[in-house]
Formats: C-alpha cells, structure tokens, sequence
C-alpha cells in the first residue's frame, strides 16, 4: 500500500506495490443527483487485511457495495472510474456480475442466516444458489465452519435451524456460508457491531486467521478494532458532501504518525 | 387506575357503548337466527340433511313426503371453490412475483391499480362475462381437456354438453378470487427483509434463485391466508354460479359435465315459491353455509395475521 | 498507484450506468419478441391451434424456447433465471387477462346502449325486446341509490361508534365487539339476504327498498366498523394525552380532536362501505326484488336496482335485453370506479 495524502495542490509519490488483487480507480458513486463517494483510488494487496475507518455517513458501506456490484441494486444508483480485479474492470459489460460476487464475497452488518434452513443448508446455501458443482459437501461445510470458528460449537447440530444460534454464532455462520463459494476478496460491513465484545473478538480472530488465504476488507466504526484487526486503513471523511479519501497507509503509520491532521485527530478521538 | 367518569362522560360512553352493542347484536344474532329458523330440519333429519341429496318439495297433502338435503350442493359449492383456488393461487403467486419483482418500474404503479380495480368488480359482472365471453373459450379447453385426460374419472362426461359445468364456473370464480389473493402474497413478499435478498445476489445467485431461496419461503404463511380468502369468497359466491351451472341434484365430481350448483344458488333459486317447511329448508342451509365460511375466513384472518407483524 | 486530485478537476466526471443493458440489446430483445408473436401467430392460422388462448400459449412455448436458445451457453443457473421469468410473467399475464377482457367487454358492448334515455327513462312502457332508444335504467339507478342512501344512513353512525367504542372508550365488551366485526366480514351475501327476507320481509308481507337496504346494511357494517377502527387506532397518544392535558372530558377530547383528525379517514371507511355493496345482486334478489317503474318509495313493494336490473334482462336473454344488461353492467363498473378513486384520494389524506 502505498500512502497517499489528498490534501489541495499536493502531488502523489506514486509506486505500485507487490500484487494487488482488488484496486479502485477514480471511483465515485451516486445515488439519484446526490454525489456520495468522491474519486476514491486504493489498491488491496492479497491476503491482508484493510480496515476502512471514518465517521458515519462517509461513504464507508457504499464504497464496499462497490466492489462487490452490488451497490447497482439500488434504484438510482450510478457510478464512474474502474474497479479492477486481477487487472479486469468489473463493471465492464462482457463482465458477470454474478462471477464477481462470487470472488468478492460479503459479511453484513446484522446477521443474517437464511431462518427456513438449517446450519448445513445455510453454509451450502452460495452453492446452491450459483449452482456450483461440488461433491464434497459434507467436507465443504466442515472446512468453512471451521474457518470461520463455529465447528465445534455445532458440529453436532448441523439439522438445527440457522436461526437458533447466538449472535455472535449467526454471525460466524454468515461468514461459513460466505467462504462456501470460494471467494478471493471478503468484504466486511461493521460485522461486529451488532454484536457483544466476547463474540467480536472471536470474529477478529477468524479475520486474522481468514487473511492468511484472502484478502479482507472490512469497514468500522470501531477505531480500536480497526488498529487490532488491520494491515491497512483507509480513512475516509465527508464535510457534508461526497465522501473522500484522505489517507491510506499501514496502520501502524496511520494511529502513530500520519501524514494528515485530521487522520490525527480522528484516531485520537477528537470527531467521529 | 380506577378513572372516574363526570356525567357529560358517562353519557357519551353510554352512546358509543350502545352503537356498539346494537353492531354486535345484529350481526351475533343472524347466526343465532338462522340456527333457530332452520332448527326444526335438523331436529328432523339430523345428519341427513347435509349427507343427502334429495330436494323434493312434497305435495302437501303427506302423499309425497318434503325431502330436503343438501349435499349434492355442499359437494357443488367443494368441487367448484376447489377448481377455482387451484386456476387462482398459482396466477396469483405469479402475477405478486411479477408485480413485486419483475414488473419495470414505470408500469408497476399502473398494474397496481389494476389490480385493485380488479378487486372491486362486483361478480355480477363476472357472472356476466363468464356467460357471455368465457364460456366458448372454456368449452374449448374442457373439450381438449376431455379428449386428451377423459380417461380419468373426473374428467370423463356422461353426456358431452360443456358448456355449463364446474370446470367452467371454477374458472369464472378462479378469476374473481385472484384479485385477493394477488394482493394479500404481494404484500406478503414485498415485507421479506432486504438483508436476506440481498445476501443471495451476494452469493452469486440469480433473481430466481433469490425468490426461490427466500422470498417464497418467508411467504409461505401469507400465501395459505390469502388463499383461504379467496376460498371464503369463493364458497359463498352466489350469482356467477348461479347463471353459469344447472341445478342437479346429485354428488358430481365430473367436473367437465354439465350439473352442479352450490348451496348459495340453491337458495337464490328456490326461494321464491318455497313453501313453509322448504322455506326452513333453505334457512338450514344458509346456516350451514355461513358456519363453513365462518370457519374458513377465521382460519384464513388468523394466518395472514400471523404472517404480517405490526410495526 | 493511486491520484491524487483537487476537488475542482474531479467535477467534470459524470455518472455511468455501466450494469443496464445498452440499447443495442434492448432493442435486439424487442424485436426477438416481436418475431415470436409474429411466428406464434403463423403457427396458429396453419395447424388446428385455435383461438386467442392458443396464440398466447403458442407464444409462451416460443418464448420459452429463445430463452433456452440464450441461454445455452451460460450455466444452468442463468438458463433457469430465464425460464422462470418467461413462467412468472405468463402467470401474471395470465392472471391479469380475464379482467382486461372484462373492463374491455363492459367498454364495448355496454357503450352502444348508453344514451340520453339510458339515463332519463325507465322500463315501464318498453318492451326488454324493444330497441336500444327506448326505455331505461333510471329506475334502477334511483333505486340503488335510495337503498345505498339508506344502509349508510343506518351503518355509518353503527359503525363509526363501533370504532370508537373500541379504540377510545375500550369497555368490557371489546374483544367480543370485535371478534364478531371480524367473523362478520365474511357472511355470504346471500345468507344476509335470506335473514331479511325471514324476518323483515316475512313480517311486513313485503319486498321493499328497506328491506334491501337492510341486506346492505348487514353487510357494509362490519366493512365500515372494521376501517373505522384501524383508522382511529393511527391517531397518536400524545395526541388524546394532549387533549385530556387541556381540560377536555374525554367525550369533547374524542369529538373535537381525534375524529376531526380522521374525518378523511372515516370517509374512506363510508366510501369503501358503500363500493363494497353498490354491486351485490344476492340480498337483493331476496329483499327488493326489481321492477319497471321508476319509484322512491322506499317502503311500497319491490324496487329495480342496478344489479337487479342487469341480472334480469341477462336472464331474458335476447339480443336487446343483453345488451341493457352490459349497459347496466358499464354504469355500474364505472360507479363502483369513481368510488374506488374516491377512497384512495381520501385515504392518502391523513398520512402522517
């Protein structure tokens, strides 16, 4: 990653970094006239962890809905710039949008497992619903629920209904059932915020231990979280109109040293 | 908290409280009426009444003796509402998923409206055009149907007349009962949480694979209420049946062939030049009528409650 | 690598739509459309497909077979999508036809008896036979509405304080109160009819426009008492609260705050009660019966009704008479529309 500072008239310091499989160019997003995202342009290297920090109403969730297509299902919604996987902008119009939610795949804010299926269902649900062609169910659920931390919890209980389990339990099955189809990218939406702090901590465990095969871009409120949780942050601010970036940087350099005051400010509680 | 109440109070309590008794009493009293009115036949006949198929009026003179029953008719008002819940709910969950899910945007408001249009028909007017549009287009389709499937029971005709046969009136009552239907699962599926949707488009699924996985699901209930409604209205429709099936009085599961009726038609019908007892006869019946779609629209209120919570 | 941009450079990006189908292949999908009605509409006049019903099936199996034909490269998760939204909107086509055929019929066969004497004469020198410039309905309009006019007269107060009872004074009887408005909404029609006629016709040895109006009455009551109520219960607390804070007894609190509040509300409820029973033929066939004459006395022997009017010329059955029939059936169409918009223009007033 490399840093990048947004302040008027600065000119970047430009050097690409080892690979990276998900990048932004020049994003920007729009619901109806209203301008929410601004020229948002980061790089994701593979198999780390990004945390996208900043106050409410930024931006944060709809710069992540960008990456996986699914901000185009708001009525209205509009879009400008690329967002590249592997070097191929999604959003052009030979790509799958289906194929891409498949790599980049997503955690929400509540939990949400699907209340007419059980455990097994819910982790084989993705399958199902892209049709993939697996035979080995029984070992798929067994590598994603202990992936995602929930397999000796339930192991035992699998036919129960996906609705049974606690909060922080929902939770961790959703992201099971998200690693089911295989993703490269997991894109996270405060998936800790719903929860108490013994369940988000288990999850900010299976983040580290998730970012060891993909890459992780989750988005918090939780600045603490973000400096225990990430590689990287991205920070991102709004001064009433579309969100921006204003500095993306390893996170140790962003919560000791970075480069714009606001970063400072914000990491140091003043706003937000 | 005990609230006392000044005189001024009292009176206007008083008046609200005897509007609403009056609407109490009058409408808790037809069922108690109709129960006493007809009480004598079931006192007479017992069970028979509703398992028989007889409806003579006797000649008066004891020579031949009144015989009233209705099941031919119960049977009648069965098969029929059955034909038309099993054309209504399977148009009706399509054109809610249509509505809800596919419909472009800008002609979703007018369907609507359409659709709410279509509720208020009165079924006159489908008796009507069930008569004077529809019948050559089922006759048609109970012919094939009796061409390619007679060789099962229901759809084998002794005499081949299909024009005035359940199957057609089925129809009829299938298309008055959509409306109903169509709007109770629309609501029901435009209330499945955004969240559980849009995880399945996040897990690569296509829109069908979304309705399939969720949407129908979670509608389920809201479904089953909604079609009930729509049998409620069906088991108690008079006219349309009235102009569109013969009044025979046998048990006819042959739904192609031309006899039938339902109990409401039954009464429409003979009531005019009923005499004393035939009069208590179709009393009885009535009775007989309202506790079945008493029963069926209670069912139905519960479940599409249940399945619609209050914010 | 990344930019970094002023805020003034980065206003001349405009917003994309890169995910909608571009209109080459709007246009494309169109006129693939187009070509299987057309192919459809060859296939029926040459084999022994017959009929509207069989060009829209044909053209269902056609569109059935494109989306199969698009598909045939993609997965079968893509070729499912597809079928299944040919299926969902032949369902909804479906289920949307007969009242298109309906509205349109009405249109077209009722129009050519709607004239000036449709609306200024009755029937009691005409033949049903006679032509269509003689004769009219006037009586049966006049009818429906004394027996409207009457059933509101008796239901609305009924049911307004029904909803009142239940929402603002909540006595002892409410559940029952409302268990039986519930149960009630259900009754067949002609089981309310057939309680009039043994009680109210059997007694006073007559069919009437009263007893009609009764029939109706039984049957827009729990309509009206039941909207009432839902109506009342949006009112807010504090709203009450507040009025109770100034002074008010309850019974000023309830007539001077709450129910102005829902006057639209409560007009709703009438203008649906009345929509609900302006068309039923049922109770009426046991109560008022019909006739030939224009009239208004609403106690003096059998009186024509719109409904009545329709179902009988439609029993006669000849050319003539079927034809008022459809006539009949368009005046009241458009009634039972006129109240419909009505209801929905009220109903949108008291949102909050």
């Amino acid at each position: 990653m490399t840093s990048t500072t947004n302040s008027p008239g600065a000119t970047a310091v430009v050097e690409p970094s080892a690979f990276a499989g998900l990048e932004t160019r020049g994003a920007h997003a729009w619901f109806g006239k209203h301008h929410a995202l601004r020229d948002i342009s980061l790089t994701f290297p593979a198999r780390t962890v990004t945390g996208i920090i900043g106050p409410s109403g930024c931006g944060k969730s709809t710069f992540i809905r960008l990456l996986n297509r699914m901000h185009e299902f708001i009525p209205g919604a509009a879009m400008a710039g690329s967002v590249l996987l592997h070097g191929k902008d999604i959003y052009e119009p030979t790509v799958d949008a289906a194929e891409v939610r498949l790599k980049v795949g997503m955690v929400f804010q509540k939990p949400n497992p699907f209340p007419a299926m059980t455990i097994r269902e819910n982790v084989l649900s993705g399958i199902k619903l892209a049709h993939l062609k697996r035979s080995n169910h029984d070992d798929i659920v067994e590598q994603c629920l202990t992936r995602a931390g929930l397999w000796k919890e339930v192991k035992d209980r699998l036919t129960a209904s996906g609705g049974s389990l606690s909060g922080g339990q929902q939770q961790r099955l959703c992201i099971a059932r998200s690693l089911a189809v295989e993703p490269e990218v997991l894109l996270m939406d405060e998936p800790c915020s719903a929860l108490d702090p013994g369940s988000t901590l288990r999850i900010e465990e299976t983040i580290k231990e998730l970012a060891e095969k993909i890459t992780v871009i989750i988005v918090t409120h939780n600045m603490q979280q973000a400096s225990r949780v990430s590689d990287y942050c991205a920070f991102f601010l709004t001064d009433g109109g579309p969100g921006y970036l204003v500095e993306a940087d390893s996170t140790r350099k962003i919560f000791t040293n970075p480069a714009d005051s606001r970063t400072a400010d914000y990491v140091q509680g003043k706003f937000g | 908290m005990t609230v006392i109440y000044n005189r001024e109070d009292k009176i206007f309590r008083g008046v609200v409280t005897g509007g609403a008794l009056t609407s109490l009493l009058v409408l808790g009293l037809i069922g108690l009426f109709l129960f006493m009115r007809g009480a004598q036949i079931f006192s007479d006949k017992g069970i028979q009444f509703i398992t028989g198929t007889n409806w003579t009026a006797g000649s008066g003179d004891g020579v031949i003796p009144d015989d009233f029953s209705i099941g031919a008719m119960l049977v009648g008002t069965v098969v029929v509402s059955l034909i038309a819940l099993v054309i209504a709910v399977p148009l009706a969950i399509g054109g809610a998923l249509y509505l809800e899910f596919y419909a472009p945007r800008r002609i979703r408001g007018a369907l609507a409206t359409l659709l709410d249009l279509a509720a208020s028909i009165p079924s006159l007017i489908f008796g009507l055009w069930g008569i004077q549009v529809f019948t050559s287009f089922g006759e048609r389709w109970a012919i094939l149907i009796n061409n390619w499937l007679g060789w099962i029971p229901i759809f084998s005709v002794e005499f081949e007349n299909f024009g005035r046969s359940p199957f057609i009136a089925g129809c009829v009552l299938g298309s008055l009962i959509v409306p109903i239907t169509t709007s109770v699962a629309r609501e029901v599926y435009s209330r499945t949480p955004r969240d559980l949707v849009d995880t399945c488009y996040a897990l690569g699924g296509s829109k069908w694979g979304a309705i399939r996985s969720v949407v129908i699901p979670y509608g389920k209930s809201g479904v089953i209420g909604g079609a009930m409604l729509g049998l409620g209205r069906a088991l108690g429709e008079t006219v349309a049946v009235y102009l569109l099936l013969n009044l025979v009085f046998s048990y006819n599961f042959r739904i192609l062939e031309s006899e039938g009726g339902n109990v409401a038609s039954l009464i429409a019908t003979k009531f005019g030049e009923a005499t004393e007892y035939e009069l208590k006869a179709l009393v009885a019946a009535g009775f007989v009528l309202f506790l079945l779609t008493l029963v069926v629209n209670m069912t139905a209120t519960t479940i599409v409650q249940k399945s619609t919570p209050r914010a | 690598m990344s930019t970094s941009t002023t805020p003034e450079t980065v206003t001349e990006v405009q917003p994309q739509t890169p995910w909608s189908t571009p209109r080459a292949a709007q246009a494309k999908s169109g006129t693939t459309l187009l070509l299987s009605a057309l192919v459809a509409a060859v296939i029926v006049l040459f084999t022994g497909v017959a009929g509207v019903d069989g060009w829209a099936i044909t053209f269902m199996g056609l569109s059935l077979v494109v989306a199969l034909l698009r598909t045939a490269k993609t997965g079968s998760k893509e070729r499912k999508d597809a079928l299944m939204r040919v299926v969902i909107t032949a369902a909804a086509v479906a289920a949307f036809t007969p009242w298109l055929s309906i509205f349109g019929s009405v249109l077209l066969k009722g129009w050519p008896g709607i004239r000036i004497n449709f609306f200024t004469q009755d029937m009691r020198t005409t033949v049903p036979d006679d032509f269509l410039e003689y004769g009219g309905a006037i009586h049966a309009i006049v009818g429906s509405l004394l027996m409207v006019l009457i059933a509101s007269a008796i239901t609305l107060p009924l049911g307004i304080l029904s909803g009142v009872y239940l929402t603002e004074v909540r006595g002892r009887l409410t559940f029952l109160v409302r268990f039986v408005v519930q149960s009630m909404s259900g009754v067949p029609s002609i089981v309310a009819g057939l309680f009039i006629y043994t009680t109210w016709v059997t007694a006073t040895e007559s069919f009437s426009a009263f007893a009609g109006a009764l029939a109706l009455a039984v049957l827009m009551l729990p309509t009206v008492a039941r909207t009432a109520e839902e109506v009342l219960k949006l009112v807010p607390e504090d709203l009450r609260a507040a009025g109770y804070a100034l002074g008010a007894r309850q019974w000023r609190t309830a007539f001077m705050v709450v129910i102005p509040t829902v006057r639209s509300g409560l007009t709703t409820a009438a203008i649906l009660g009345v929509a609900r029973v302006i068309g039923e033929t049922a109770p009426l066939l046991l109560t008022s019966l019909s006739n030939t004459a224009l009239r208004f006395h609403p106690f003096d022997g059998p009186i024509a009704s719109l409904p009545t009017y329709v179902f009988g010329y439609l029993q006669i059955g000849t050319e003539y008479a079927i034809a008022r029939a459809w006539s009949g059936s368009l005046v009241l169409l458009v009634i039972v529309f006129i109240l419909f918009t009505l209801a929905r223009r009220f109903g949108g007033k008291d949102k909050r």
